[in-house]
């Protein structure tokens, strides 16, 4: 079966005004096949968001998207032009990006915004418009649709909003949604209601979805593949089960044994001081050499210092960049 | 032993603002009490709207409950007029969820934590400086960093200068109003280790606000927690995560996101 | 509309507070209409005296201000003593003749900077938003005065244009349609005078504000969704960024009565400058306090409209004024 995406070799930097080049991604791979939920896992400065944006070039001005191709549907949409861009984005890609409270026109009732976006891909008459819309948004608030329909973004709660946007993403029925942080201002119980809202839509839809996010355990019972982004490149990527239970990478490993003890399991020390993985955040600059983690990696080797290491299969569905897999 | 502060029966009304959602109305604090020994970290556990940031800024004086008690060291802050509630000010100090908005972006690292100093006017400008930089040690942000400007620090970095900001008048208690929710996982890990080692150095006592149940379950000893402006159950850590009592606690805990146990043993091992 | 109330409450007070400052400055600055008289030899000294009384100019200051105040209250805004006629009627002709030059001006100066300065922050900080850039900010730099006089020039070496005036000669004879054509004609001129001085400034704050709002996440978010281009930049972008824009219209709005003296002047169109400036230069005290109080009445009003436009385009306006 071809996958539904393919990314290779996807690189991104950003120019600042005195000329320095920052590389936000360097050679990001992966596939994606319908219907099934990729987990990205990256902390602040990993690229994680500005894979989010690449993907559907909306990067911003200073930007360059350099070598690396993204088939979707079989299609790259690194070369593709500017109307075909603007039919598959919200046509057959749905973007969720995060902070629902600048995502949204401040002075536009929701519900039309909703309709922008089937308005913007399928031609349908006012009535057919409004059916569809009510049809929208009955699906991700199943109460008061009608009232939240009329409403403006600064009447809703956080999690009203995200709903929105969910809505506008999969509006005209894409076949792959990108979620970039869709938890992160919301309460936990908002939380689990927004991920329950995406289970059952990959259920109805057979919805493919990339969620990107820096806390795991929101990934345990949704993704079927985590993907562990270090410093613009892919660290690792394996099933889920396999990544929370037995991660192979350094630095994957070390950040799941950062965690606190997980609340009602058995108990470790309380109090106890938790692992934490030394050292600074990655050198970005053009100039560095090597594994960007090798500075922080309790198991490096010589070769880790001079050579950036390739993606070694573990097994067939995992793969994990680092030396110590190389065969 | 006597508590270091003790809530009795506040009550915070608010007059709701007309024609906005049902999520804005101000959460009411409705006869809350709880008592929180020296030395010890007690989490205020509970949903936006339920009450936790209010009743923080009743306890730092920041906002002025309708009715109750506030006793702390032996005061009752909430009876006082402005004045004399300012003199305890030092004593208790915050900690906000996002330090962006918290620190002023364009002072640097060494303005912002001899800001309250300043403001105490009982130091010199080398005291003053001198005692920052004991304070960017203490924290773990390198000297280097001391003249650079908040915005261009790190997350965590941001989240160590508001800490060393608290800690300049010496306190004796500091609430965290989540402020670890919006550090990424490996720096919460560094974060609440410093947190950890600075109690157990310097004797503070912490209030945590916070929804994460497992880092509540790590830090504190109590828990507390709230709902619609009241408490609902609060006792000993452990109790309260293996064997909740009341409905709030239990959806609570079913709604924090965790990685099965199975996942997890394997990862310690 | 506790909030309308609210503001014409506020509004009113502020004009009765300008008409005093206006009464209080023109009466307390020296010299009157009649100074000029009595050095005329031939009026007898008796004659001027009479007429002061006779326009009550020996009364007290206060006792003026009230008598005014009360005439205002009927519709009656005094009397001219250089035209020897009620000022409002005079007031009115001329105003008229200003309005229809202004608000001619004024919508295609708006019609003129939206578009053109959506344009201009779509490519912002690239070649063709430089270039606008540089010829609004030459625009800007020559004064009024010379754009007027240019265009007089022009009017005067070609003769494509009338050099001044409402109306030619002969006007009472046209057919109506003619007359429309003519007052377009001579309107012309003085109305690319006024676009031309007013256009450079609201490009630029239209540009500044839809910039500003290009970069806002919502407007990623809905480039992201498919939205086209255009609606972006027009249904999205510029009713977003419209607050400031509503602000500077009211001001538009406001200015509508005072902002054309100048040229009015220079290109003897009969309007409201031109008769403020004659009855200023001749101490007459109820026209200039009539013109002022007008021009205060449209700045009042535009601004009043300014504020109930905002009320009704931005929801969060709506909710934070019921929130009071």
């Amino acid at each position: 079966m071809t996958p539904l995406l393919k990314v290779r070799n996807l690189q991104v930097a950003y120019y600042a005004r005195t000329g320095e080049v920052c590389p936000a991604l360097a050679g990001v791979h992966f596939d994606l096949n319908s219907g099934e939920i990729l987990g990205v896992l990256g902390e602040s400065g990993s690229g994680k968001s500005t894979l989010a944006a690449a993907l559907l070039r909306l990067l911003p001005t200073n930007a360059h998207i350099g070598q690396g191709s993204v088939l979707f549907e079989g299609k790259n949409l690194l070369e593709a032009s500017p109307q075909e861009l603007q039919k598959i984005r919200g046509g057959r890609i749905g973007l969720i990006f995060q902070e629902p409270s600048s995502s949204l026109h401040p002075t536009l009732p929701v519900g039309q915004q909703v309709s922008d976006v089937l308005a913007a891909h399928q031609p349908l008459d006012r009535r057919s418009l409004a059916e569809k819309t009510s049809q929208l948004l009955a699906t991700v608030f199943p109460a008061d649709a009608d009232r939240v329909s009329h409403s403006y973004p600064h009447e809703l709660s956080g999690g009203q909003r995200q709903r929105v946007l969910i809505a506008q993403a999969i509006a005209c029925g894409p076949s792959l949604v990108i979620a970039d942080e869709p938890t992160a201002s919301l309460d936990p119980t908002t939380q689990q209601e927004i991920l329950q809202l995406f289970r059952t839509l990959r259920q109805k839809f057979d919805l493919a979805m990339i969620l990107i996010t820096h806390n795991p355990a929101l990934l345990a019972d949704l993704a079927d593949r985590i993907l562990v982004l270090y410093a613009g490149r892919v660290a690792e990527i394996a099933p889920t089960e396999k990544m929370l239970s037995s991660p192979q990478h350094p630095y994957t490993a070390a950040l799941m044994r950062c965690l606190p003890p997980q609340a009602g399991e058995a108990q470790r020390a309380r109090k106890a001081p938790l692992c934490v993985i030394a050292g600074d955040p990655p050198d970005l600059s053009p100039q560095a050499r090597g594994c960007l983690f090798e500075p922080r990696c309790t198991e490096a080797m010589e070769v880790c210092r001079r050579e950036e290491p390739d993606a070694f299969a573990v097994s067939a569905t995992h793969e994990v960049s680092c030396f110590r897999f190389a065969r | 032993m006597q508590p270091l502060l003790s809530v009795g029966n506040l009550v915070k009304r608010y007059a709701a603002p007309r024609s906005s959602g049902p999520h804005d109305k101000l959460a009411a604090l409705d006869g809350v009490s709880l008592s929180i020994a020296p030395k010890t970290t007690v989490a205020l556990v509970g949903e936006s709207g339920s009450g936790k940031s209010t009743l923080a800024l009743c306890i730092a004086c920041l906002e002025r409950p309708t009715s109750g008690t506030i006793t702390f060291a032996g005061i009752d802050l909430a009876a006082l007029d402005e004045n004399r509630q300012r003199q305890f000010r030092p004593q208790i100090q915050l900690v906000f969820q996002d330090p962006s908005s918290s620190l002023n972006p364009r002072w640097t690292a060494l303005e912002i934590i001899t800001e309250p100093l300043l403001v105490q006017r009982r130091f010199t400008k080398q005291e003053r400086i001198d005692k920052a930089c004991a304070l960017l040690d203490r924290v773990g942000i390198p000297r280097k960093m001391a003249n650079r400007r908040a915005d261009e620090l790190s997350g965590g970095q941001k989240q160590r200068l508001a800490i060393a900001r608290s800690l300049a008048l010496e306190p004796k208690l500091i609430i965290l109003d989540e402020a670890l929710s919006a550090l990424d996982c490996s720096v919460q890990a560094q974060i609440s280790n410093l947190l950890l080692e600075l109690q157990s150095s310097l004797g503070l006592t912490y209030l945590l606000i916070t929804h994460d149940f497992a880092m509540a379950g790590h830090l504190a000893d109590q828990i507390v927690v709230m709902d619609r402006g009241r408490i609902v159950e609060s006792g000993s850590a452990e109790r309260i995560l293996s064997s909740p009592n009341h409905g709030a606690t239990c959806s609570l805990l079913a709604a924090t996101p965790r990685i099965a146990e199975a996942h997890v043993e394997l990862v310690i091992s | 509309m506790r909030y309308v109330l609210r503001r014409t409450l506020h509004a009113v007070f502020l004009l009765l507070g300008v008409s005093l400052l206006t009464f209080l400055f023109s009466s307390l600055t020296p010299g009157n209409y009649f100074d000029e008289m009595r050095l005329n030899p031939q009026i007898a000294p008796e004659t001027v005296a009479a007429l002061r009384a006779q326009y009550q100019l020996d009364r007290p200051l206060p006792l003026r201000y009230l008598h005014w105040l009360n005439a205002v209250a009927h519709g009656e805004l005094g009397f001219s003593f250089a035209y020897n006629s009620p000022v409002g009627p005079l007031l009115w002709v001329r105003a008229r003749n200003t309005l229809l030059l202004t608000v001619t001006a004024t919508l295609l100066a708006w019609l003129l900077a939206l578009p053109l300065g959506v344009w201009s922050a779509a490519r912002f900080g690239r070649a063709p938003d430089r270039v606008l850039s540089w010829m609004t900010a030459s625009l800007l730099v020559i004064p009024d005065l010379v754009l007027a006089l240019g265009l007089l020039i022009l009017a005067v070496r070609t003769g494509w244009f009338p050099t001044g005036g409402l109306v030619s000669v002969g006007f009472e004879d046209l057919s109506p349609l003619r007359k429309l054509g003519d007052v377009a004609w001579h309107m012309t001129l003085p109305v690319i005078a006024l676009v031309l001085a007013a256009l450079p400034m609201l490009i630029r704050h239209v540009r500044a504000s839809v910039a500003e709002i290009l970069e806002a996440p919502f407007l990623r978010a809905a480039a992201g969704h498919g939205i086209p281009h255009r609606k972006l930049l027009y249904g999205y972008a510029l009713r977003a960024a419209a607050n400031p824009l509503i602000s500077l219209f009211g001001f538009s709005v406001g200015t509508l009565l005072s902002g054309s003296l100048l040229v009015e002047v220079i290109m003897s169109w009969p309007g409201l400058g031109p008769l403020l400036l004659e009855a200023i230069l001749a101490r007459d005290l109820y026209v200039v306090i009539g013109g002022v109080l007008l021009s205060m009445v449209f700045l009042v009003g535009g601004n009043l409209f300014a504020d109930m436009l905002l009320y009704w385009a931005d929801p969060r306006i709506r909710t934070a004024a019921s929130a009071k």
